[in-house]
């Protein structure tokens, strides 16, 4: 009884890990189905929000105000509005003006605007954790034998938030003017200009979108781990772009699906291994995706045009 | 004296080093079928697409209704009523029919869009049962179908075609360029269209011009230049 359990137990905390994963993947895979680059500074949008959400729970808390719900509604709108303003403003200065040169340029000018991020939360908010207290405590325990299996409310929370995300942005996507438009950009975004659509506006919102995303993912994995520093960024990024990679980079389910894979991956290897090793495992499965198939596992085989 | 509806003017165009379009003039009048007839690389894509800005001209004027549109965004110079069915088709091959007309009318309401989808699909009924398809599974006649219908949701007073008969049997190019008539007679749209196939297209046309290397060489009444020699040497086959 205790094994399936103990299993039972990883794959819950990988799903948890991965449905974040998942969220701030999809912003790297919409932004690269559309305009073909790797965004590297939404790793620091998703830092930005958690900050954010951290600041309005604590100032909030200071208030006297002590509803979890209302605390959370309050972060998750705020930190959606300064995230999504982040993100507009970084595709405006340093993304538009070298768009339609070189694929490195693009690329380097993505790396600057991370680290800028990066030092700009550092001067605003000090290198030190940030910490808040857990205002969702508990959980179910189920137990058989000599394991407890543990499903925490805020899992479910983020199970349910996440899923609630998904199914906005899939009715989004599909039947909006706007997310059709992302959709017909992303297949040849000349055509859509010549339809008369402001491709430019379209962009635009696609980082929007992605980095409202990323905020929700930066409330919940904010929450669950209680901390921030300026530094979570770069390794939530690079999970989230590994996320992308491996489901298949411009495709949103294969985000979606790509994150959940890497979460339980990293909760199997840390329950069973150590978790020491979850880098190494989830950038493995980086490598070896890029060597054996680099469309990733929902995505389709790229034509190089010449 | 009437103005033309798109008049271009000394229009040349490069890619990189390379001039592709050369000192072009030529004029559209309000309800007519024009069209382009030239070689392979002889510049007809490219002036098609100058005149919508993408690419953009380095010198010249295009002038839609009497304004000056050169120079505008393409986004912009396409709202201001004409359309284009671009080479090789470029519908929204993972999108549905329907899905691919309503970016067609993007700008409009939706009840315009409506309208639109009920015009256009009576004029293609075959692309009613292909309503729910995605346009990648369906056959190069009706991908072209689709293309026309959707160029046509923004109602349109200028058509810009660039040779829809490529590729097709010779069914289906006879049912496209009877559509293009159709829609002079019956909607009044003014057509410009870009075509390899001269016979079909100066047959169909009211006037037409001959592009060569980037210049326009000869232009004339599509019956004209159906019985001109030069015209006949070149492009008709002798």
């Amino acid at each position: 009884m205790e094994a399936p359990l103990y299993f039972l137990q990883q794959v819950i905390n990988g799903l948890t890990i991965g449905s974040t994963y998942a969220l701030i993947a999809i912003g790297y895979t919409m932004v690269y189905g559309i305009i073909g680059m790797i965004n590297f500074a939404h790793g620091e949008i998703y830092m930005i929000a958690t900050y954010v959400a951290f600041i309005v729970i604590a100032g909030l808390s200071m208030m006297g105000i002590d509803s979890t719900i209302f605390l959370m509604v309050a972060a998750l709108i705020v930190a959606i509005i300064v995230a999504s303003a982040h993100a507009f403003a970084v595709e405006r200065v340093a993304y538009r003006p070298v768009r339609g040169s070189k694929r490195l340029i693009a690329l380097i000018s993505a790396i600057g605007m991370s680290i800028f991020l990066q030092n700009y939360m550092l001067l605003a908010q000090g290198s030190r954790d940030k910490a808040i207290g857990n205002i969702l405590p508990g959980g179910w325990h189920f137990s058989g034998g000599d394991f407890t299996v543990v499903l925490s409310y805020m899992q479910v929370i983020i199970f349910a938030v996440t899923l609630i995300s998904m199914l906005l942005l899939a009715a989004f996507i599909s039947r909006s003017k706007l997310g059709r438009a992302c959709r017909a950009c992303s297949q040849d975004r000349g055509m859509a200009n010549l339809l008369g659509i402001n491709t430019d506006l379209v962009i635009s919102m696609t980082f929007v979108i992605g980095a409202a995303l990323a905020a929700v993912a930066g409330l919940l994995l904010g929450m669950y781990y209680g901390v921030v520093n300026p530094y979570i960024g770069f390794l939530a990024g690079l999970k989230a772009f590994t996320a992308a990679v491996l489901g298949g980079i411009g495709s949103i389910p294969g985000a979606v699906l790509g994150g959940l894979l890497l979460g339980v991956a990293e909760a199997l290897t840390g329950g069973y291994l150590s978790t020491e090793y979850n880098d190494v495992v989830s950038f493995g499965l980086l490598i070896l995706i890029l060597l054996f198939r680099p469309w990733g596992i929902l995505g389709k085989p790229e034509v190089e045009k010449i | 004296m009437t103005t033309a509806m798109l008049k271009v003017d000394n229009l040349v165009t490069h890619y990189g080093a390379i001039q592709a379009l050369n000192d072009v003039s030529l004029e559209v009048s309000q309800g007519e079928i024009v069209t382009l007839v030239g070689s392979n690389g002889a510049g007809k894509t490219t002036l098609l697409m100058s005149i919508c800005g993408d690419p953009l001209p380095t010198s010249g004027t295009v002038r839609f209704d009497g304004k000056e549109v050169q120079g505008l965004p393409t986004s912009q110079i396409m709202r201001s009523g004409l359309s284009v069915v671009p080479e090789g088709r470029r519908i929204f091959t993972g999108m549905t029919v329907e899905e691919n007309l309503s970016m067609g009318g993007y700008y409009r309401s939706k009840v315009e869009i409506a309208e639109s989808t009920e015009h256009v699909l009576t004029l293609f009924p075959r692309l009613k049962e292909r309503f729910n398809q995605r346009g990648g599974t369906m056959s190069g006649g009706e991908q072209q179908m689709l293309a026309i219908a959707r160029a046509l949701m923004s109602r349109p007073r200028l058509l810009l075609l660039d040779e829809p008969s490529l590729g097709l049997a010779p069914i289906i190019i006879a049912q496209i360029f009877e559509i293009i008539q159709k829609l002079r007679e019956e909607q009044g749209t003014t057509i410009f269209l870009v075509e390899q196939n001269a016979h079909k297209a100066l047959s169909i046309a009211d006037r037409g011009y001959v592009l060569e290397h980037g210049r326009v060489v000869l232009s004339d009444t599509g019956q004209a230049l159906l019985a001109n020699d030069e015209v006949r040497r070149a492009y008709l086959g002798g």
